[in-house]
């Protein structure tokens, strides 16, 4: 599939990259129909989180259609429309249940990376370096969602995609209905 | 911004080595018993957000710390603050020089290691039913710019949230 990955301080491409797979029985599979920068891409960007690989797909913010669905996958199935929150958060550990979503305890698969470097690990969040779990981002075809049922959402078909917006507060996310971007 | 980066990912590599060749323990362990000591076996804990019937129902601890055996000690009490089970679990006879222990990390052979790693697994295993896994296959390739992150993710796959 084809991505827009980071080669480097201020140098970005897009490239053919693998198609995600599933990994875990809780994942499903989306394909990205919209895609948003965030401001906060931009520290990526220009290199000032030092835990980017050359070809790390950036994007956290997105919405798009399910096209595959892991077995203990309970609220999604193929044909939905699903936006997703930034953070990969599993909404059973302490932290998820409190809301803090951004914290969860089991969404980062490289948790001793910011235990060292910040003192804690916080969640992971997609297309934001290995620091957070080197999860693939969203300016791509395909993307794969960990714990699905906790961190995408169905957007209801009478809702236009176009008009569908999207942010992210403290790890939850927002969708904005109305505006269509320019 | 090369050298930026390039200096950031050193300091990286250099706070990762430290924390690698000093074990898992805390930074101020080394002050107070000094970098040579024999250090005893170590309790390494995790929070795991389940009562301790969930933990260890009838007594039978998850896959990855059963698998551990006699090898090590385990003890299961109420977290602080209402937050579950603390489940903690040291070596047996964990008594080694660091020098010894750095050898067994690099090497990937540091039982401390896959204890922290059964911990690890056990609490996502318990609170979630499955341990998540990393996105495969990567999109990423290997520079000499990102073997040292490359170094710090083997490793941090392996143990950390401890």
């Amino acid at each position: 599939m084809k991505a827009l990955v980071w080669e480097g301080a201020n140098e970005l491409a897009v490239r053919q990259v693998p198609d995600p797979q599933m990994r875990n029985e809780q994942d499903i599979i989306v394909r990205v129909r919209r895609t948003v920068t965030c401001g906060s891409d931009l520290h990526l960007l220009g290199g000032y989180i030092p835990f980017m690989e050359r070809g790390d797909v950036l994007g956290h913010e997105f919405l798009g259609d399910v096209v595959e669905v892991g077995p203990q996958v309970r609220k999604h199935k193929v044909g939905d429309r699903v936006v997703v929150c930034s953070f990969v958060s599993c909404g059973k550990c302490w932290y998820c249940q409190h809301q803090q979503f951004s914290l969860c305890d089991n969404g980062n698969t490289n948790p001793m990376i910011t235990e060292n470097v910040w003192g804690a690990a916080p969640g992971g969040c997609y297309g934001y370096s290995h620091a957070l779990g080197g999860f693939a981002g969203s300016h791509a075809e395909y993307i794969r969602v960990p714990y699905a049922d906790q961190g995408a959402f169905t957007v209801p078909d009478e809702v236009p995609r176009r008009r569908v917006g999207h942010q992210t507060e403290r790890g939850q996310a927002l969708v904005a209905v109305g505006a269509e971007p320019a | 911004m090369r050298w930026l980066i390039g200096g950031a990912v050193v300091v990286g590599g250099v706070l990762v080595a430290r924390r690698l060749l000093g074990g898992s323990g805390r930074s101020d362990e080394h002050w107070q018993q000094g970098p040579a000591r024999r250090r005893g076996p170590q309790w390494h804990v995790a929070t795991v957000n389940r009562p301790a019937s969930d933990v260890a129902p009838g007594g039978r601890l998850p896959e990855p710390l059963a698998g551990l055996g006699d090898a090590v000690e385990v003890q299961l009490r109420p977290a602080a603050g209402d937050r579950g089970t603390e489940i903690a679990v040291r070596l047996r006879d964990g008594a080694r020089l660091p020098v010894a222990t750095a050898a067994r990390r690099v090497t990937g052979r540091d039982p401390e290691q896959a204890i922290r790693a059964a911990l690890r697994e056990s609490k996502q295993l318990i609170e979630t039913s499955e341990v998540l896994h990393p996105d495969y296959p990567p999109t990423t390739e290997p520079t000499p710019m990102n073997k040292p992150l490359r170094m710090a993710t083997q490793q941090g796959r392996r143990e950390g949230r401890l």
